[in-house]
């Protein structure tokens, strides 16, 4: 398998401790959204590493092809023309695609074991051989990208190209970029270099540029630098502030162990009832009244 | 004179059948539910041929408990008024658990118990099913927003396990009271057996014999 040279820090529905000895630098992939031609070398790179191939599909007004991501597209550009605050039209591009957050709400809704991990560098990594095709990774991810196959009825999404970074290999979109809007290394250099380029756009009249890295989700190992980082909605709205769902949290935090341990509890309150307080018989021999 | 061990008929064999089938039903959805519910129990999804087997046949054996359920909500409606005797009775639950009952009233055909659970179920397995349909891979959730998938697949969780304790506490409950479950497989049950546990049903099934 390919993801026997990564570390694996989490695996979903796994309560033992998951592989973990070796120690291996964190990484991330930075879209500096301010390069971006909207070229899409990214996606037909993405296609040609991975070997998918998505079904021809419609226009949908933008320049996005396909409209959405799917099974078969891992990556998608997406376009749109905003009205800035400041009364200027701006056609606004973003790579979209899996932010392999460090808190993923996809790991942590699925409920077959090892069927995403998470590897010690930070991708997250759907391991389809594992997928039961339920549906929860769509569930729990609050960035919406997993989709299931209509084929097969696996869950797939972006891998950060995990098989190319275990020997050693930028991700295929990286390595394509003409502009090198997408940049690949560890996550330290990559919020390093994003802050050089920050303080450029600042300089260039992009007041609010900033990085987005978000907190809610632990921060993710796909970030971008927006120039408009006030209001990252208007790159095809782009989460402002992700957060998992109270509810995923509910269900897979409190929920699952405490109804879990119910069950047995309700279960052994019967055995233990029957053994000291014994059954309830009617006695046959009662006698008529 | 009724001798102690006359057998009175306590369920018809439409009754009975329906039943069993809601257990046949109820076993497999649980089983299968309960692998996706935490990973202790997921390896009963080997007991479906696997994870893909067992989330695509737990929604198909949903559909049919829910089916059968209602069939037997139907045929059991009338025996599931809860009357003031079923109210005494449930004022001595602690004294009937723990054996010491005695000078209990004259309850009908079911004491209160079985009646809160018929209504338990009668919430619950519907709920199941609706907050199914919306999470039903790859069938029906693609068409409902992501905000009410959430909602539905926590309700799922939540009500499921409301529903599991109900049935554990039914089947120990059967278990419990010696006689209750021939009178579910036979459908038979000692006129003694009724005069104990059901002295009202007693009453109406022996009027006019003595």
């Amino acid at each position: 398998m390919k993801e026997q040279s990564l570390n694996i820090e989490r695996r979903s529905a796994t309560t033992t401790p998951s592989p973990g000895v070796r120690h291996t630098v964190e990484v991330a992939k930075l879209i500096d959204i301010s390069k971006c031609i909207g070229c899409k070398a990214c996606q037909a790179a993405c296609m040609e590493w991975n070997d998918i191939r998505d079904k021809i599909g419609t226009c949908e007004g933008t320049y996005a092809n396909p409209a959405d991501l799917s099974a078969g597209s891992w990556t998608v550009m997406r376009y749109a023309e905003v009205e800035t605050k400041d009364g200027r039209l701006e056609w606004l591009m973003r790579k979209d695609g899996c932010m392999h957050c460090a808190d993923p709400g996809c790991l942590k809704s699925c409920p077959a074991p090892g069927a995403i991990v998470q590897h010690s560098n930070g991708i997250v990594n759907f391991q389809q051989e594992n997928c039961t095709g339920c549906g929860y990774c769509i569930t729990g991810c609050p960035f919406n990208i997993p989709r299931l196959s209509p084929d097969d009825h696996k869950a797939y999404k972006c891998t950060l190209c995990s098989d190319r970074i275990a020997t050693g290999m930028e991700p295929a979109c990286a390595k394509a970029c003409p502009t090198g809007a997408i940049m690949f290394g560890s996550k330290k250099a990559m919020l390093h270099h994003a802050e050089g380029r920050i303080t450029d756009l600042k300089e260039r009249g992009y007041r609010q540029a900033g990085l987005y890295n978000p907190a809610g989700v632990g921060g993710t190992h796909v970030m971008y630098v927006l120039p408009h980082a006030d209001t990252p909605e208007l790159y095809s709205g782009l989460a402002k502030d992700p957060q998992l769902s109270t509810l995923v949290l509910f269900w897979k935090g409190i929920a699952k162990p405490l109804m879990g341990y119910s069950l047995g509890l309700a279960v052994l309150t019967g055995i233990f009832h029957y053994v000291t307080v014994g059954p309830n018989e009617a006695d046959e021999d009662e006698t008529e009244e | 004179m009724n001798s102690n061990s006359t057998l009175l008929q306590r369920h018809t064999p439409q009754v009975r059948a329906n039943h069993w089938f809601v257990v046949i039903a109820f076993t497999l959805v649980a089983l299968s539910g309960l692998a996706f519910f935490h990973p202790a129990f997921y390896f009963l999804s080997n007991l479906f041929g696997g994870g893909p087997w067992a989330r695509i046949l737990h929604p198909f054996a949903g559909v049919v408990l829910f089916l059968a359920f209602l069939l037997l909500v139907a045929r059991q409606w009338r025996h599931n008024r809860i009357t003031a005797a079923d109210r005494q009775w449930q004022q001595q639950m602690m004294a009937i658990m723990m054996n010491r009952g005695h000078d209990l009233p004259e309850i009908g055909r079911y004491n209160i118990g079985q009646k809160y659970l018929f209504r338990t179920l009668l919430v619950m397995i519907p709920l199941l099913f609706l907050t199914g349909i919306v999470i039903w891979q790859p069938y029906f959730a693609p068409e409902f927003p992501i905000g009410v998938v959430r909602l539905a697949v926590m309700t799922h969780a939540i009500v499921a396990f409301i529903a599991m304790i109900s049935i554990i506490v039914h089947i120990y409950a059967a278990y419990w009271t010696k006689g209750a479950i021939r009178g579910m497989i036979r459908g038979t049950v000692t006129a003694a057996w009724a005069k104990h546990h059901y002295p009202g049903w007693y009453k109406e099934m022996t009027k006019g014999r003595e």
